[in-house]
């Protein structure tokens, strides 16, 4: 173990980030440049598939709806130092909570009532499907992350049997359930805009980006300023202090994964509420897999955890415009990507450690000798 | 013979074939649990190991060939995994996690630069594929009733990963149990500190572990491609990598029951696709998905003491610091 | 000094077991061994002696290749050995005994005997001679052990014994043992020394690293002293007393001179009877504790460390239910089926300092504000309101740093990062402000510097002549003779006994501490 002097608080929260998000881009670079194309010219069709073209802001920011509800839902549990894989299989359980609920009310009611408890119905769902793994880890001893993961494979074959059983439409073969009546229906971006006044471009952009941006200021409460946050983050850090401290350990373990899952459960809002309108299969897509980058990327703070959903939507956005300008790399990049990601933002997180605070300390050192 | 018998056969048959590629992961899977090191990157390194059988078998024509380029490849997946892990002390669910999402997008973008298929490999040929091997005196054996058709359908006429696959089950519980190698490695697992301080190196043991591991998956995935299927197919194992991480904790941690565990999820497979749309007496139309979730389930039961109960090896998941 | 290793001409006399020059190591920021250097001559038992964390566990894990010196050199029997991982000190004929045992406990005794040292590819070809191994140790030394048995499943005391085995196992000429008196009852620690001087009479060099200065007495031949990282002096255990040993360690001439005032107990505030707990597992922790602590008055709990005082801390303080008994805080009654929670003690009027600040008593990754209403977040100091008022948690917090001489003075800064005396006194100044009625405080001078000793204990007495009741558990018995003014002795999970501040010496609580009880005509 080599001693390397400790580093500054600005190049840990930025300098190191930065570098493993670089280290990234780096590899899959090399990638592209093996198979043959040019990585320059993919970034830039990706950052114009973004970013540029007519309505790709709402489209990036669509995704970037998903990932800031999947990235809390992972950073929440983070805080706990639980490891809550099973965003997908949240999220997926939410669209459920959802979708009942427009499928029973929809029809009868405005969507002043329907909405809330629609979107309510997403958190409880994905919220229950976050509890069970919650509760054997505190009270059984099960480890979360199989719990999780397992509950990921669970969710999905539930969802195709009531999909493709009890809740499939009538008289049609695909598994999913009927559209929802227009009250049962999230507003879009487009319409909301225009009813202001503001014209603006097709997207499948929705109100539930506004509810994720609420969600990322409640989160910042919920951590830095409630009591509960408090507690959360002293059984993440030190367990035996939290209980020292006369805190129930158990309890806020299941509290947080049941937020977790909740936060999860909220994607739903965006895919079923806001976007397909009826449950369809595998509307989670990995969406809830990216989030573990995202809060990874994040550190597990919103304004982090904002400009990380930012990143990967407009990768996801502008992978999609891969497929049109190159004939051999397709949005599968951004699969690639996002696993470098992971591997250095997360595993690899603290790879650069050393050498750059050595490099720092000497630079300081040099800085020092020159004023003397 | 009657009908039901031999239905019942056919479903063992299947069995073994679905169950093979388990078996390997499930193999894989201990070993690098056993030394301390979460593997959820099963399901990336098969996937991975999957393609590139299927592609090198394709290009080079020879499926020996194809196998040796999958173990080199999910060998080094693993070595990726041991690379962030053991030398950096990364999160290891983390690093699993990572390998599996980029054997998603690299399977894929390499396929598509090479083949233009969609990410798919080409079909191979039958020279370039394992073919099933048929078993001596098979049509001597076959006359002898009830004993004969078990030997045809049960017995012969797998491919060699098969054997390969149920070869390993022995071999790893011999290599865990009965060698220096073995007793070393399970100590690992358990309390590293105490390797350490007999002289062993701790790094080495479980890069060694992942090094095995990633061999394994290799097999594994070259299967899928070469031997049950006739080339890649995008997200090909489907999950098959996380139903052998459940099988590794349903054996708790151990190749002869792991390798039963295998069996019966192997079993529900066979038996959920050849029930899919039949209706039963009593039961109604068969519940397919549950079956399919059945392993996830029981998993999720027994790692919460409701059946019995699974001892993880102490040490695993944490990174060793000297 | 220099070179005496390799300058023995003409000389009959070996050369030293162990010769240690100049190794020095540094964690961090920590210096934990400076310019160290030691001769320990062959076939004796050589002790070092020192305060925790005075840096001898560091310096054996270098001896042993655990850890690597940042500077310095070794020599093992007069040539220049590097070590730089355990397996080059067991090809060094070096072998150790760890505080905490290096041991599988889901293996069989034979397979941890084995690990490391096979005998080849094969389990098989090494099982014989390893069982032979166990065999020779039952003869010889009469360290007979169950080779099938899992090494879980053993009492302390013969794990430790197949410790010592596997240490030995290849003939290792140099044996380190690491306090490993700190886990054995007295008659398993007697045992262990027996077989002690049968090895060093075979002619085994034994490195003994402990705090007791009545072990090193008993047993060793000449005997090192470190102080906060280094070498203070070496002596002939036969020329030296206990009192030069413990000035040498400490570093002053009189331990504690706490000017203790007198006491003026009144009622009880604190009543415990009949106070048994059992593990999960069902193993008793302690048992049939009952005792009072009135206003005014410090009662210390004395005892060597593990015989239940951790556990009686845990219970006082809510954190462990009690299984009999009945635990009395200022009227409120705690019993066996009640409920039992921290938060409920410090309603009660208790407050608690923990003896591991960085187990139970910090977050050290929350800064220092953040620690200041550990176990008080539901109270005023965290805001009024709903939500934690921040401006209010820095406001207190500095308060607290003022009033307790934490420095520095910054509560915004992570709690990791002040020095131990300071995280602890942050500890007291939390616990303090909330004017206990009692407190109990456990190892309250641990690795702390000797300033900030004698601020705690000023502090300690302050409260008690304000009138609160306390209840003081350390294993350093100067601290508790220094503080206390009645005197409780564990032994073995139980109480021993309790007397006055004036019956007690040093001989008296010894004793009771081996579990004798005084006979006294009551």
């Amino acid at each position: 173990m080599s001693a390397a002097p400790p580093l500054p608080r600005w190049a840990d929260l930025f300098l190191l980030p930065v570098l493993n998000l670089l280290a990234a881009f780096f590899v899959c670079g090399l990638i592209v440049l093996a198979i043959g194309e040019n990585p320059i010219t993919a970034l830039g069709v990706m950052l114009k598939g973004a970013f540029i073209f007519p309505g790709s802001l709402g489209y990036t920011l669509y995704y970037t709806t998903n990932f800031i509800f999947t990235g809390l839902a992972v950073a929440v549990a983070f805080h706990a130092m639980m490891f809550n894989i099973g965003g997908e299989g949240q999220a997926y359980v939410g669209g459920l909570g959802a979708g009942l609920v427009s499928l029973w009310l929809a029809q009868s009611m405005p969507s002043l009532i329907v909405l809330p408890l629609a979107v309510f119905g997403a958190a409880l769902f994905g919220a229950a499907w976050g509890i069970v793994p919650g509760y054997l880890q505190a009270k059984r001893g099960s480890h979360i992350v199989i719990t999780t993961i397992m509950f990921n494979f669970i969710a999905a074959s539930l969802m195709v049997w009531l999909l493709a059983g009890p809740l499939i439409e009538p008289g049609q073969m695909s598994p999913q359930t009927p559209k929802f009546a227009a009250a049962g229906q999230l507003p879009s971006m487009q319409s909301m805009l225009g009813a202001v006044g503001i014209e603006s471009a097709n997207s499948p952009l929705n109100l539930s980006f506004l509810i994720a941006l609420a969600a990322l200021f409640g989160f910042w409460v919920l951590i830095w300023r409630t009591r509960l946050g408090y507690q959360i983050r002293t059984v993440g850090q030190n367990p035996e202090a939290a209980r020292y401290a006369g805190i129930n350990v158990p309890r806020v373990v299941i509290i947080t994964l049941a937020i977790s899952g909740a936060l999860a459960g909220l994607m739903a809002t965006n895919e079923i509420l806001g976007v397909q309108h009826r449950v369809v299969l595998n509307f989670t897509a990995g969406y809830g897999f990216t989030g573990i980058a995202v809060a990874l990327m994040g550190r597990n703070h919103p304004i982090g955890i904002f400009l990380a959903s930012l990143l990967f939507g407009a990768l996801y956005q502008g992978g999609a415009e891969l497929d049109f300008e190159f004939q051999s790399i397709t949005r599968e990049m951004v699969l690639l990507i996002q696993g470098m990601i992971i591997l250095f933002s997360g595993a690899l997180a603290y790879m650069f450690n050393p050498p750059v605070a050595r490099l720092l300390a000497r630079l300081a050192a040099r800085r020092e000798a020159a004023n003397v | 013979m009657s009908d039901f018998a031999l239905q019942l056969l056919l479903t063992f048959d299947a069995t073994l074939r679905l169950a093979a590629p388990l078996i390997l992961c499930a193999m894989a899977g201990i070993f690098s649990e056993r030394s301390g090191i979460i593997d959820i990157s099963l399901e990336g390194k098969m996937l991975s190991a999957a393609f590139t059988a299927a592609a090198v078998a394709h290009l080079a024509g020879s499926p020996w060939l194809g196998v040796a380029a999958a173990i080199a490849v999910s060998v080094a997946l693993g070595l990726v995994h041991g690379f962030a892990c053991i030398t950096h002390r990364g999160n290891q669910v983390v690093s699993g996690l990572a390998i599996n999402i980029l054997a998603s997008g690299l399977t894929v973008t390499i396929g598509i630069a090479l083949f233009r298929q969609g990410g798919q490999t080409p079909p191979l040929a039958s020279d370039d594929r394992f073919r099933p091997i048929t078993w001596w005196l098979v049509d001597g054996i076959n006359q002898i009733p009830l004993i004969g058709t078990i030997y045809r359908e049960l017995i012969s006429g797998h491919n060699a990963l098969v054997y390969v696959a149920l070869a390993a089950v022995p071999l790893s519980a011999w290599l865990l149990y009965k060698t220096r190698f073995g007793l070393r490695l399970r100590a690992v697992g358990e309390v590293p500190e105490a390797v350490d301080s007999a002289g062993v190196s701790v790094y080495w043991l479980r890069y060694r572990a992942v090094i095995i591991a990633g061999m394994l998956c290799g097999l594994a995935g070259a299967y899928l491609s070469t031997g049950q299927g006739a080339g890649f197919v995008r997200e090909m194992s489907a999950g098959k990598g996380y139903i052998a991480l459940a099988a590794v904790i349903f054996g708790k941690w151990r190749p002869a029951q792991a390798f039963a565990a295998c069996l019966m999820f192997g079993f529900l497979e066979a038996a959920a696709a050849r029930l899919q749309g039949i209706h039963i007496p009593l039961i109604g139309e068969a519940p397919v998905q549950l079956m399919l979730a059945l392993p996830y389930i029981m998993t999720v039961l027994l790692l919460a003491g409701f059946i019995g109960r699974a001892n993880p090896p102490a040490a695993i998941g944490e990174p060793y610091v000297k | 000094m220099a070179g005496a290793a390799g300058e023995q001409h003409g000389s009959v006399e070996p050369p030293p077991a162990i010769e240690l020059r100049g190794v020095s190591k540094a964690f961090g920021l920590v210096q934990a061994n400076k310019n160290i250097d030691l001769v320990v001559q062959p076939g004796t038992i050589h002790g070092i002696i020192g305060e925790n964390g005075a840096g001898k566990s560091t310096l054996m894990n270098i001896l042993y290749g655990l850890h690597r010196a940042d500077s310095g050199e070794m020599y093992i029997n007069g040539a220049l050995a590097p070590i730089h991982s355990s397996a080059d000190a067991i090809a060094c004929g070096i072998g150790m005994v760890h505080q905490h045992f290096m041991l599988v406990p889901n293996f069989s005794v034979l397979e941890n005997v084995m690990l490391g040292s096979e005998g080849g590819m094969l389990l098989a070809e090494g099982r014989e001679e390893t069982l032979g191994t166990l065999k020779k140790f039952a003869d010889e030394y009469g360290m007979t052990v169950d080779a099938e048995v899992l090494v879980g499943d053993l009492p302390v005391g013969l794990q430790q014994r197949v410790e010592i085995i596997k240490a030995l196992k290849g003939g290792a000429k140099i044996l380190i043992l690491d306090e490993p008196t700190g886990v054995l009852t007295p008659q398993e620690a007697v045992s262990l020394f027996k077989i002690l001087g049968t090895l060093k009479q075979d002619g085994v060099t034994i490195l003994l690293i402990t705090h007791k200065l009545e072990e090193i007495m008993a047993t060793t031949d000449t005997v090192s002293i470190m102080r906060q990282g280094e070498m203070v002096g070496h002596r002939a255990t036969a020329e030296t007393n206990p009192e030069e040993l413990a000035e040498l360690m400490v570093g002053r001439k009189v331990l504690l001179q706490v000017d203790r005032g007198t006491s003026d107990p009144g009622e009880v505030n604190l009543s415990v009877s009949g106070l048994g707990c059992v593990s999960p597992h069902g193993s008793s922790l302690i048992s049939d504790i009952s005792f009072d602590v009135r206003v005014g008055e410090i009662v210390g709990v004395a005892g060597i460390a593990g015989n239940g005082q951790s556990e009686l801390m845990e219970a006082l303080a809510g954190m462990r239910p009690p299984s009999t008994g009945t635990i009395n805080i200022l009227g409120q009654t705690i019993t066996a089926d009640g409920q039992s929670d921290p938060q409920i003690m410090r309603a009660a009027g208790l407050a608690h300092i923990p003896e591991d600040r960085h187990k139970f008593g910090l977050v050290l990754g929350f800064e220092a504000r953040e620690n200041a209403i550990l176990g008080y977040h539901y109270s005023r100091r965290s805001g009024d309101g709903r939500l934690i008022d921040g401006a209010a948690v820095t406001a207190h917090c500095r308060e607290l740093m003022s009033a307790h001489d934490v420095r520095p003075a910054n509560p915004q800064l992570t709690a990791r990062n002040f020095s131990g005396g300071n995280q602890q006194k942050l500890v007291i100044a939390r616990e303090l402000d909330a004017n206990p009625q009692v407190l109990i405080v456990g190892q309250p001078t641990r690795g702390v510097d000797i300033g900030a000793i004698e601020f705690i204990h000023k502090e300690l007495i302050a409260l008690r002549d304000q009138g609160a009741a306390i209840l003081l558990i350390s294993v350093e018995l100067e601290e508790v003779l220094g503080l206390a003014d009645r005197i409780m002795v564990m032994n073995n999970r139980q109480q021993v006994g309790i007397i006055t501040r004036a019956e007690a010496d040093e001989q008296t609580l010894g004793l009771m501490m081996a579990g004798i009880t005084p006979d006294k005509g009551t």
